[in-house]
């Protein structure tokens, strides 16, 4: 009689057949099981979000009263902080800061992922040493992103390593155009080979048998490489870029210890935000904050649905059911996500 | 010995014979293997050799430290720089991040790997989207809001933050894992009468211990290494993670920035990360591409 009795209770919680269709009982499970991790990040992600957008339209201790004591309480300026981003010297200011992040998102991650594939081709065609060189190329992904700032600006120390072999006397870490290249070189050296690795993940699942064909057809190597490897690993490879893509316009460890604060040349939408908030100037922080929020969303939005367009297909058809047709399509661009969902560990710009 | 292997073989169709016959196919692949290398390695290489030099010779060229020296080190851990504890801290932030990042992202990457609802494909994306949010959208609202509890140079400050990106980080990596188990193993655990949590908890949590083990790696480094936050919601040097701590030494030697000491310090942080790496190469390496557990 006790045996029936567990076999009754798991007919009532929901194995085998309840799994594969969508039930009331599943849902309300899922939602419990799910709401950990939703909850934090509600918390830790949506709350700051909102709240900084609430913030953006208020302006607090910034100002001083007659005896130079900060005036506590914050009055609502409405759109003001938004405006005055874009008037004047802090204009100015804010241009050179969304256009170098702007430079340095495009110059990167073009030689990031030149470089990238690059490598992949090498270690894909390599036999001998592929360990050695698979560690290797996790040492500039697992410094930390301060440690090879400070390692790079030692390297392009005026007496430094870089001038003694490029035969120079630059002065690179300091500004201008020398200072914005020593970030893209130390940038390119932590993070192409992570993306290089990515790719030789995507070149390890094309079958050998595709490649032997094309040998039969008869089909040079520049053509084996346009019509065959890069079409087959443009998945993996457009989600990869993505990332950096999003890591890059976020960048602020980099510049910050490489170059340091209140650079021209190197100041990014990050680190005037932070100098902002770092100055108690809570208001046009925030402001800034949401102006790169903004930013980085629409550059993903056009991203994935160029990306969605491609991975839609395989997507749909491993997923039935499941949500309406936008949902699908978004989760079809994301799809492919979890192959390279960690590119932003490897940055942490 | 290639050649004669390949000589042994069946008489060689024209691809092999033509592989053989030149040279520079055959050794292209070293070459570049070698290159790669010496990118990925040289600057590391620089900053050890730098940390090892005299302080007095800091600003020699030379590839090898002619005296070797321990002095930087020395430096490094001298009480005024505060330098140990720095690590002590990262290691508190770090490993707290990661412990709570598995506890609650396992349980969501269980629900996502293997339960079948409605809002499954919207879940997934909510949690992707999430860690694409610039991390300074999220510091400077919760900045404000930590000095209003006093929260400003506590380990919570860095803690709670940092589940920002560790959290979904964890929970991708994670679903991957659970997906590649079969699913005849928890049918198999209930059938022989354990519940559904039973059959979480006894049979798919120890299979999938390489799989969480990995993603404590994966998370521990990207806390580690994390900056920002560490930087935003602390002023005091007792509570800074080392990460911070290095990027502000002000060396013994007045105004000049101790770069001695900072490669030293360097070494000191990046060290056990590449033990680890080189350690578990494979796993990280499946980790972040694939999440495959071998």
């Amino acid at each position: 009689m006790s045996d029936t009795a567990p076999v009754n209770t798991r007919r009532e919680s929901k194995p085998g057949k309840a799994r594969t269709s969508f039930n009331e009982g599943t849902a309300r499970l899922a939602a419990v099981l799910l709401s950990p991790t939703l909850i934090v990040l509600a918390l830790v992600v949506l709350y700051p979000i909102v709240s900084a957008l609430r913030e953006s339209l208020y302006t607090s201790g910034t100002k001083l009263d007659a005896n130079g004591f900060v005036v506590k309480g914050s009055t609502f300026v409405g759109l003001d902080n938004y405006a005055a981003i874009f008037k004047g010297d802090t204009g100015h200011r804010f241009w050179t800061a969304f256009y170098n992040t702007t430079f340095f998102t495009v110059t990167c991650v073009v030689l990031e992922t030149v470089l990238g594939v690059a490598m992949a081709l090498i270690m894909h065609k390599a036999f001998k040493g592929r360990s050695i060189v698979r560690a290797s190329i996790l040492v500039p992904w697992a410094i930390p992103t301060v440690v090879s700032a400070l390692l790079w600006k030692w390297i392009f120390q005026a007496d430094g390593i870089a001038n003694n072999i490029l035969g120079t006397q630059i002065l690179w870490s300091t500004d201008g155009w020398q200072a914005k290249l020593s970030v893209i070189v130390a940038d390119t050296w932590k993070t192409a080979p992570f993306i290089g690795l990515l790719v030789l993940a995507g070149l390890q699942t094309i079958p050998a048998e595709v490649y032997e064909a094309a040998k039969v057809d008869g089909a040079s190597v520049l053509q084996t490489f346009r019509r065959i490897t890069l079409p087959l690993v443009r998945p993996a490879l457009l989600v990869a870029v993505l990332f950096r893509i999003l890591d890059t316009l976020r960048i602020f460890d980099l510049p910050f210890v490489l170059v340091g604060p209140h650079k021209g040349s190197v100041e990014t939408l990050s680190m005037l935000g932070y100098d902002e908030a770092f100055n108690t100037r809570y208001g046009p922080a925030a402001a800034y904050a949401t102006v790169l929020f903004l930013y980085v969303a629409a550059v993903a939005y056009v991203f994935v649905k160029l990306l969605g367009a491609d991975v839609i297909g395989e997507a749909r058809a491993k997923k039935p059911g499941g949500g309406s047709r936008r949902q699908r399509k978004r989760a079809a661009a994301l799809a492919a996500a979890p192959q390279a969902g960690l590119t932003s560990v490897g940055g942490g710009v | 010995m290639a050649t004669e292997m390949k000589v042994k073989t069946v008489p060689p169709p024209e691809v092999v014979r033509a592989a053989e016959a030149s040279p520079l196919r055959r050794w292209a692949p070293l070459v570049g293997v070698a290159v790669i290398v010496l990118y990925c390695l040289a600057p590391f290489y620089w900053m050890a050799v730098s940390a090892f030099r005299r302080p007095s010779d800091q600003f020699s060229n030379k590839i090898i430290p002619a005296p070797f020296s321990f002095q930087n080190f020395k430096d490094v851990f001298s009480a005024s720089n505060g330098f140990g504890r720095g690590l002590l801290n990262s290691l508190i932030v770090a490993g707290t991040v990661t412990i709570l990042t598995l506890v609650i992202g396992m349980v969501a990457a269980y629900t996502l790997a293997r339960l079948d609802f409605r809002f499954k494909n919207a879940v997934l994306a909510i949690i992707i989207t999430t860690s694409m949010f610039p991390g300074i959208s999220l510091v400077i609202p919760l900045l404000k809001l930590f000095i209003n509890i006093k929260w400003i140079n506590t380990y919570q400050a860095m803690i709670v933050p940092s589940l920002s990106f560790a959290l979904p980080l964890a929970v991708w990596n994670l679903t991957a894992f659970f997906r590649q188990m079969p699913r005849e193993l928890e049918q198999a655990a209930m059938v022989d009468g354990c519940t559904p949590a039973q059959a979480f908890r006894k049979v798919i949590i120890p299979l999938a211990a390489p799989g969480v083990f990995t993603t404590a790696i994966i998370t521990f480094i990207a806390a580690w290494n994390e900056f920002l936050i560490a930087l935003s919601m602390t002023n005091k040097k007792s509570i800074q993670t080392a990460n911070v701590i290095i990027s502000q030494f002000t060396g013994t030697t007045g105004r000049d920035q101790p770069f001695g000491s900072q490669m030293a310090a360097g070494v000191v942080v990046t060290i056990p990360l590449v033990i680890a790496v080189l350690i578990f190469q494979r796993r990280i390496v499946a980790g972040l591409t694939a999440g495959g557990v071998k």
